[in-house]
């Protein structure tokens, strides 16, 4: 496989055509719930994301939907991300949150555990980006508006 | 206001009328010069570089004029009374003339400056200073009053925007703006009504770097004359890439990077007719520009010495100068035609299946600069698949959000040529955006 070709993973490419959790969802205050939304740019390429993340009273993620636009590596990271968070509590949201982060550092090496690399499931697709320092930014801006709304609905505050 | 254009040996002007495009053989001389272009990337395939819109690359004789400064002559200029600052003033001050004869002006209008940037952030600046009464009566020709208006386009670079649009912020006068037409060129049909009595700044790209129109700069210097206003030219794009008599366009000010036209970074020119250079307070204070100081208050040194206060970026102007000098005996016109095939080349992307050009499709009053769009795939992602096989263009709003936003586009990529760019090298980039949609399954 070319780099180029490690890049653009049939599931990276798949994500960007067909995202998971794509168009906003009205945050109807569910009894209990925290709710809290953010939105990230790239100011160098103009990628945009609105994200809104849905948190039940016992800490987990109910729900995530986002709108976005920019390049497949950016919309398809927001998408994968969408369905490896639904449902985890937020320690775990928080560990996902490392683990991406240190793969995206890897610079194309991967983790080389294969527990983390398990957890971070079809996201391990994005290791090829690491090699492109110019499109980590790209497949991190999901990860910040999640974080960045997380800490928004205040529900890091009281877990 | 009349000038005469007075045609010198070695001038473009002369060149224009006796060479045509670069021949194979001057090409394959030029690319030769410049030693960048011979390396290879991604996994040792050759580069073709389509990115000198961004920065251009340098020839081996700018290079070694810079390190020949510092091996030879590095003094401070324009003090110390030894022989390596008399050698360096004078290696200083011929670069400065080089660059003022490459652009049809007079040495004592071209002003040191980290690039156009800062060049045209002095001439905003200068208005606010004006405006608090800095300058004295000298200066009132800068003074901006509520109500007064500043024109800019819908395509400037934001270099050319953001300045105006914070001096408008500081002053309480109204920034306006000639829009974008569809084919990307100056709408002008509203231009008696945005060009007004109102008017005190037009400010302009000479070519835009996004969709690489040359401006009709005798119409918008024309419509400036007739209410009064004074103008600004940025040349960033034109200067590097045809040729450019700033007497003959009759504009006020203008801006220019060395780093586009094959010269170092961290230098730039500004130009300015000068009478408006004398009477302009300056922006930047310190040490260089000053007559005498005492505790209470200075006075200032007469231009181009005003606005280039502190130590100089010497061994940069002297390449820049040096970079215009290798430009001049190309011959600029010779290089526009160059540019003006490579331009063609390059427009023929607007019949692969899915690619929009956002800019003028014929090859008049542009210079070698395209931006396009692919449908379904994302600019960067055109970028990552083009670099993969060594083309390099640039990806984004190529610091234009606004003309960005007018064609209704976050990004564009972008490929933009130079004298040592190829019609070849522009067919490999055709070939591998033919092939773009494919990879990412767009149909
Ligand atoms: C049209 C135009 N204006 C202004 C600039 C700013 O030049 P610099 O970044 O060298 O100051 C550029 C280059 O990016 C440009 O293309």
């Amino acid at each position: 496989m070319s780099t180029l070709e490690q890049m653009y993973q049939q599931v990276i490419l798949d994500h960007a055509k067909y995202p998971v959790g794509r168009g906003l969802v009205d945050l109807a205050s569910v009894e209990g719930h925290l709710a809290g939304e953010s939105h990230q740019v790239n100011p160098t390429c103009g990628d945009e994301v609105t994200l809104r993340v849905d948190v039940t009273p016992e800490g987990s993620v109910a729900g995530v939907s986002w709108e976005g636009q920019g390049c497949s590596i950016s919309q398809a990271s927001v998408s994968v991300m969408t369905s490896l968070v639904e449902g985890a509590d937020l320690d775990e949201v928080a560990r996902l949150d490392g683990l991406f982060h240190d793969l995206m550092s890897s610079r194309g090496k991967g983790l080389g555990d294969d527990d983390a690399e398990d957890a971070l499931g079809d996201a391990t697709a994005f290791t090829g980006v690491s090699q492109y320092p110019a499109r980590i930014k790209c497949a991190l801006l999901g990860w910040a508006a999640l974080k960045d709304s997380l800490a928004r609905s205040g529900a890091l505050a009281t877990s | 206001m009349t000038t005469t254009a007075t045609v010198r040996p070695g001038d473009p002007a002369l060149q224009a009328a006796e060479s045509g495009s670069l021949s194979t053989t001057e090409l394959a001389a030029v690319r030769a010069d410049f030693p960048l272009l011979e390396r290879t990337v991604r996994g040792g395939k050759p580069l073709v570089y389509l990115d000198s819109a961004a920065t251009s690359q340098k020839p081996q004789v700018v290079l070694d004029t810079e390190v020949d400064f510092y091996e030879q002559r590095n003094a401070a200029v324009h003090r110390g009374a030894h022989q390596l600052a008399e050698e360096a003033t004078e290696a200083f001050e011929q670069a400065r003339a080089a660059v003022a004869a490459f652009v049809g002006a007079d040495e004592g209008e071209i002003v040191w400056q980290p690039g156009a940037t800062a060049a045209i952030n002095v001439v905003a600046y200068a208005f606010s200073n004006a405006t608090l009464g800095r300058g004295g009566e000298a200066a009132a020709r800068f003074r901006l009053a509520p109500g007064d208006e500043i024109v800019v386009t819908e395509a400037e670079h934001h270099a050319n925007l953001v300045p105006w649009q914070e001096l408008a912020a500081r002053t309480g006068a109204v920034l306006r703006w000639i829009p974008v037409a569809d084919d990307g060129r100056l709408d002008l049909s509203g231009l008696d009504s945005i060009v007004t009595e109102r008017t005190r700044v037009l400010a302009f790209g000479h070519v835009s770097n996004v969709t690489g129109a040359i401006a009709p700069v005798a119409t918008l210097v024309a419509a400036a004359r007739r209410v009064g206003a004074l103008t600004v030219l940025d040349a960033c794009q034109s200067v590097p890439n045809m040729p450019v008599d700033l007497h003959e366009l009759g504009v006020d000010f203008a801006a220019f990077s060395g780093h586009k036209m094959l010269g170092p970074t961290g230098v730039g020119a500004l130009y300015g007719r000068r009478e408006l250079l004398e009477a302009m307070p300056p922006t930047v204070t310190g040490g260089s520009m000053v007559e005498v100081v005492t505790m209470e208050a200075t006075t200032y040194a007469p231009p181009p010495q005003r606005f280039e206060a502190g130590t100089q970026m010497v061994a940069q102007a002297v390449g820049m100068g040096c970079a215009a000098e290798y430009l001049g005996e190309l011959g600029m016109a010779g290089v526009a035609r160059h540019e003006t095939e490579l331009a063609a080349e390059m427009l023929k992307i607007a019949d692969i299946p899915g690619v929009r050009v956002i800019g003028p499709l014929d090859t008049a009053d542009r210079l070698a600069v395209v931006s396009f769009v692919v449908d379904g795939v994302h600019a960067h992602d055109v970028g990552q698949v083009l670099d993969d096989k060594g083309i390099a263009v640039r990806v984004g709003h190529h610091c234009a959000q606004p003309l960005h936003r007018r064609f209704g586009v976050a990004a564009t990529a972008r490929a933009s040529a130079s004298v040592y760019t190829t019609v070849e090298e522009v067919v490999a980039f055709r070939e591998a955006l033919a092939g773009v949609r494919a990879f990412f399954g767009a149909e």
